[in-house]
């Protein structure tokens, strides 16, 4: 059965090997101790309300033997679980830094050249990176599964994470300190590209790539865009009630704000939402969208917009 | 003798006010019995509730935010409501005074406005609920600050709880201390007296810690303190060390008793003295000490620097050689014994080997390289209730059917009590087991959505809290209706002093003080020791 | 028994906390089965542990304290010397004081010299007064000035450790006050003054706590 993730970065193969040594110490001994148990329960059983019992209150010889295999095997387990932890929180010399910011409910990466993505990752393989994070707010906990790394986020320090990937591909990442409402759509995805293909994405032409989405009808980029940029965590499509309202229904609605006023939304009141969301805060929620001024180009806002009028 | 002493504690007195106004340390013990059942079927229910939400990813029964407040209520009732104040209070001061050959507590009033000030905790709480909490237990700030919640006011009931357990531990410590029977010396007083001792003690020395931290949070809402604030140049790490300064202990706090009742239930259905008693006794308390010195194995990815996460790694493993000392312990008063299978003795038996599984896979977390990975995900979910479930609720059950004749005066169906053993074993281990899995895999905890990969470990899981629950509700109603007849003074000739007496007991306890000439766990014969 | 007796009882029995106890009232329920002295020493050893509670729930602060001023020496220094030392030791004074008198009260008790303990569980009493009415004219000195909790984190642990110091104070003048009664009606000798002497130690504590806190806040570098 398959009970670990992919391995996708040079940590993993240490982490998998302590959890293989602690998982087969613990299987002999659950299977040593189950059989002791149930071997003593059917050969001891109670046949007689007169049984003879021996007194045995102490036996030195199995107290120390107890005493000392358990501690050897745990200093083991230490010693390994220290030297793989060790390599993983020292900085490689080489390593390339992208910063990393946590808000609620999505993570902002800005890369050394200039660009920023939202909750996508792109590293190249083989690469040894170190993430500089801090959180805009409360707690946030960054772990990617297949590369087996976690670190918390906090609001007045920086905190590190150091990897080096070593399989393309597209790897989950998940909140894992809990933040609040939204916290299971806390999510994002890891991109691990070949150092061609990074080199592109880096200077610009991977737009090309995106360009070739681009054929679908903007509303299908839009519904994209809704889970890629991490709407999803506060907006619904179905109906249902959120941290911000839900998209169902939501263009040329009237709508009413908190400070009593209303406008009909239209592609202007949705564009003006989506780039400065603090201007205008529908009824009943709370001024809690980030601006997403310089993370969307327009042709994404265009997008959305034609998808949020797609959810009748 | 007078007419009035005859009458066993049940008896003495009828109506409302004979239970809130009594000292009587069997009566307070009876009614925190009731106390914290109540409060662990709320507990339950609301967990039972979370686990129907996971059947399909998104959106089953409820919203995200009734989910967070879901299992934030569960978390927290449980820990504060339940678990700490749960076996400890109600056992204890039912048991440590018939077992130790005292009348009653040293200090019965006091234990009555213990009891007093667990209610008022208790109610303050359930008032916070008007708005309840979305903060997880743990109240980790700077989201404990900001949250819309009741927080003040749910933190302000944990405080008054606190000051409950404190006056509580205060008052068995110094019990134990002054009114053991004549010839009860500290190696002959019982193992759940020694493992309340140590229970006290951790009670007391830890649970102001989490009070003047509770506090803080209390200031850091009402006027921005800042001490745990990042934004006005506080630290939320070190409300983290605070917290589990208090609440790594508490763990202890409630496995330590049950350890105490399988010690106790053991050796009686074995026929057997307890094998090592002095090193289960040195152990409870090595595990007390050392508890106080590995709370930060809770935040090994929480931004502490290396240097402390390795020290307390190694701290965290030493903290596992008693722990697996006991087990073997116990394991070895089965050898050569004459094992009965009584319900009790089943509960028990299943807390070794469940126990065992939660302390192996807390070694997986203590390993720094592996507790990066499975730090808050459902692996800790899974290892934290193998040892809280399958360690002190099982240990709990155990007492309940033990000392059920004891308390009740009444014996109860073993056979039907044994069907639920089997429901709730199995239950618990198709709702826990999976969770391991998924948490290796990466799903992270308090996750009200997760991915559809996850589905059919998550459905197993849901599926095993109604097997739990029907052996659950088994359970009870097994126990609600007692058998037809008086149950004799001691229905499994058991050697403890409590055992001595008439079922349910006398309000006075002992007629005599008795004076105590044997070790405890006198069973078996001397002549095979020799050879 | 009606709603309302109830409620009389729970509140009288919560106003005379010195009850809890033992010795202080007659054995009237057969529960208080020991003799004099389980019952002196026993409630002697509850009270120390009480007080090592009482350290640690302190001990809380002091970390933050230690904590906050490795991360923020200027702040500390600036926010310590604009603390009014002259107050601070004059508070600090009458508190060692009031030590002093609750430690003869609880040894006239014990020679039975009545009177005498009256005299000095009233000044102990009025010494805690005059310490909460100087500590209220630093408050309000330091609120003028628009100075808060939460103003920054000096203050912040300055109100919060003196605030949880002042409750002491004010539960400790409750306790004082409470055996004070009890001594005008006679209910305590020299056979039976162990109320009086874990009320002494509780006072001990309160004092002992202020001899930390005052150093670390009013006199940093």
């Amino acid at each position: 059965m398959n009970w670990l993730p992919v391995s996708a970065s040079t940590f993993a193969p240490g982490v998998d090997f302590v959890l293989w040594l602690v998982t087969i110490i613990s299987v002999i001994s659950c299977i040593l101790i189950g059989f002791l148990l149930v071997y003593f329960v059917i050969k001891y059983r109670r046949k007689s309300d007169n049984d003879q019992t021996p007194a045995i209150t102490h036996d030195s010889f199995l107290e120390t033997l107890w005493t000392v295999i358990p501690t050897i095997l745990c200093i083991v387990i230490f010693i390994y679980g220290y030297v793989f932890y060790d390599q993983y929180t020292t900085t490689p010399k080489n390593a390339v830094e992208i910063n990393v910011t946590a808000k609620q409910w999505l993570w902002t990466f800005d890369y050394s050249n200039g660009k920023k993505t939202l909750n996508e990752l792109y590293v190249p393989i083989g690469q040894p990176i170190r993430l500089v994070m801090q959180s805009d707010d409360v707690l946030h906990s960054f772990f990617v599964p297949a590369f087996r790394v976690k670190q918390d986020l906090m609001g007045n320090r920086y905190t590190y994470i150091n990897f080096t990937a070593t399989k393309e591909g597209v790897f989950d990442i998940y909140c894992t300190e809990y933040c609040g409402t939204a916290h299971s759509n806390m999510l994002g995805k890891v991109h691990v590209l070949s150092k061609e293909k990074f080199a592109s994405w880096e200077d610009g032409s991977a737009k090309k790539v995106q360009k070739a989405s681009s054929n679908l009808p903007p509303a299908e980029v839009g519904r994209q865009l809704y889970s890629d940029k991490g709407c999803v965590a506060c907006h619904s499509i179905d109906g249902a009630d959120g941290v911000g309202p839900t998209w169902k229904g939501l263009f040329g609605k009237n709508r009413i704000f908190a400070d009593g006023t209303s406008i009909l939304a239209d592609e202007n009141y949705i564009k003006e939402s989506i780039l400065y969301p603090g201007e205008k805060i529908v009824e009943g929620y709370g001024p809690v969208m980030p601006s997403y001024k310089g993370l969307l180009e327009d042709s994404d806002i265009t997008a959305i917009i034609e998808y949020i009028k797609s959810l009748k | 003798m007078s007419q009035e002493q005859e009458k066993n504690y049940l008896e003495n007195g009828e109506g409302f006010a004979s239970w809130f106004f009594t000292v009587d340390h069997k009566r307070i013990g009876i009614m925190y019995l009731w106390a914290i059942g109540v409060f662990f079927i709320i507990a339950a229910i609301a967990s039972f509730l979370v686990r129907f939400e996971h059947l399909t990813p998104g959106q089953t029964i409820m919203t995200a935010h009734t989910y967070n407040v879901l299992f934030t209520l569960h978390g927290s009732m449980m820990v504060f409501l339940f678990i700490v104040p749960g076996v400890a209070a109600s056992f204890g001061n039912f048991l440590i005074p018939l077992m130790i050959g005292a009348k009653d507590v040293i200090f019965p009033k006091l234990n009555l406005y213990s009891f007093w000030l667990y209610l008022l905790g208790a109610a303050v709480f359930m008032i916070a609920l008007a708005a309840p909490a979305d903060t997880g237990w743990t109240f980790y700030t700077p989201y404990s600050i900001e949250s819309g919640a009741n927080v003040i006011l749910i933190t302000f009931g944990i405080f008054i709880l606190g000051f409950s357990s404190i006056l509580t531990g205060i008052n068995f410590i110094v019990t134990m201390h002054k009114l053991r029977a004549p010839g009860m010396t500290w190696d002959r007083l019982p193992l759940f007296c020694w493992a309340a001792y140590a229970t006290s003690l951790l009670q007391v020395l830890a649970t102001p810690v989490v009070g003047i931290t509770l506090l803080l949070l209390i200031g850091e809402r009402f006027f921005g303190l800042g001490f745990f604030d990042p934004a006005r140049g506080g630290d939320p790490v070190l409300f983290q060390h605070f917290f589990w300064f208090y609440s790594h202990p508490a763990v202890y706090i409630m496995i330590l008793p049950a350890m105490g009742i399988i010690s106790e239930v053991i050796p009686v259905f074995s026929r057997k003295p307890i094998f090592g008693y002095k090193a289960i006794a040195y152990a409870s308390l090595a595990i007390a000490l050392i508890s106080f010195l590995v709370w930060g194995h809770h935040m090994f990815v929480s931004g502490q620097s290396k240097l402390i996460n390795v020290i307390f790694s190694v701290i965290t493993y030493a903290v596992a050689v008693p722990t697996a000392i006991k087990v073997f312990n116990w394991l070895w008063t089965l050898y050569k014994g004459s094992i009965e299978l009584s319900t009790a003795m089943l509960y028990s038996l299943a807390f070794i080997f469940l126990f065992t599984i939660g302390g192996l896979t807390g070694l997986f977390l203590g390993a720094l390289a592996a507790d990066v990975h499975l730090h808050d995900t459902y692996f800790v979910v899974a290892h934290m209730h193998y040892v809280m479930i399958g360690g002190t609720v099982f240990g709990f059950f155990a007492a309940l059917h033990f000392w059920y004749p004891k308390m009740w005066g009444r014996m109860f169906d073993e056979f039907k009590a044994k069907i639920a053993f089997v429901l709730i074993f199995i239950g618990f281990n198709v709702i826990f087991f999976p969770q391991f899995i998924l948490g290796t895999l990466g799903m992270p905890r308090r996750y009200f959505n997760y991915a559809p990969e996850f589905q059919s470990l998550h459905q197993l899981s849901t599926y095993g809290t109604w097997i739990g629950a029907a052996g659950f509700i088994l359970m009870l109603w097994t126990l609600m209706r007692p058998l037809p007849g008086k149950a004799p003074g001691n229905p499994y000739r058991s050697l403890s002093l409590e055992w001595s007496m008439d079922s349910p007991p006398g309000t006075f306890n002992f007629d005599e003080i008795p004076t105590i000439t044997e070790p405890v766990y006198n069973y078996g014969t001397k002549i095979e020791e020799e050879s | 028994m009606g709603f309302f007796d109830v409620t009389s009882k729970v509140l009288k029995s919560i106003a005379y906390p010195s009850e809890m106890v033992p010795s202080i009232d007659t054995e009237d329920d057969g529960h208080h089965h020991f003799d004099h002295e389980t019952e002196h020493s026993g409630a002697k050893l509850g009270m120390w542990l009480f007080l090592a509670t009482e350290l640690l729930l302190f001990g809380g602060l002091f970390a933050a304290y230690a904590i906050y001023r490795a991360k923020y020496p200027d702040m500390f220094q600036h926010g310590s010397q604009s603390l009014n030392v002259v107050l601070g030791t004059v508070n600090t004074v009458i508190l060692i004081f009031s030590s002093l008198t609750v430690a003869i009260a609880v040894k006239a008790i014990q020679e039975n010299r009545i009177k005498l303990v009256k005299i000095m569980l009233w000044i102990t009493i009025i010494c805690a007064a005059i310490f909460a009415v100087n500590k209220y004219f630093e408050y309000s000195y330091k609120f003028n000035l628009g100075i808060f909790p939460g103003t920054d984190i000096f203050y912040s642990i300055y109100f919060a450790a003196t605030g949880v110091h002042m409750l002491h104070v004010f539960i400790g003048m409750a306790v004082l006050g409470v055996l004070l009664r009890k001594v005008y009606k006679g209910k305590y000798s020299k056979d039976n003054y162990t109320a009086i002497e874990i009320g002494g130690l509780y006072w001990h504590l309160v004092d002992l706590i202020w001899i930390y806190l005052f150093p670390l806040l009013y006199l940093v570098g």
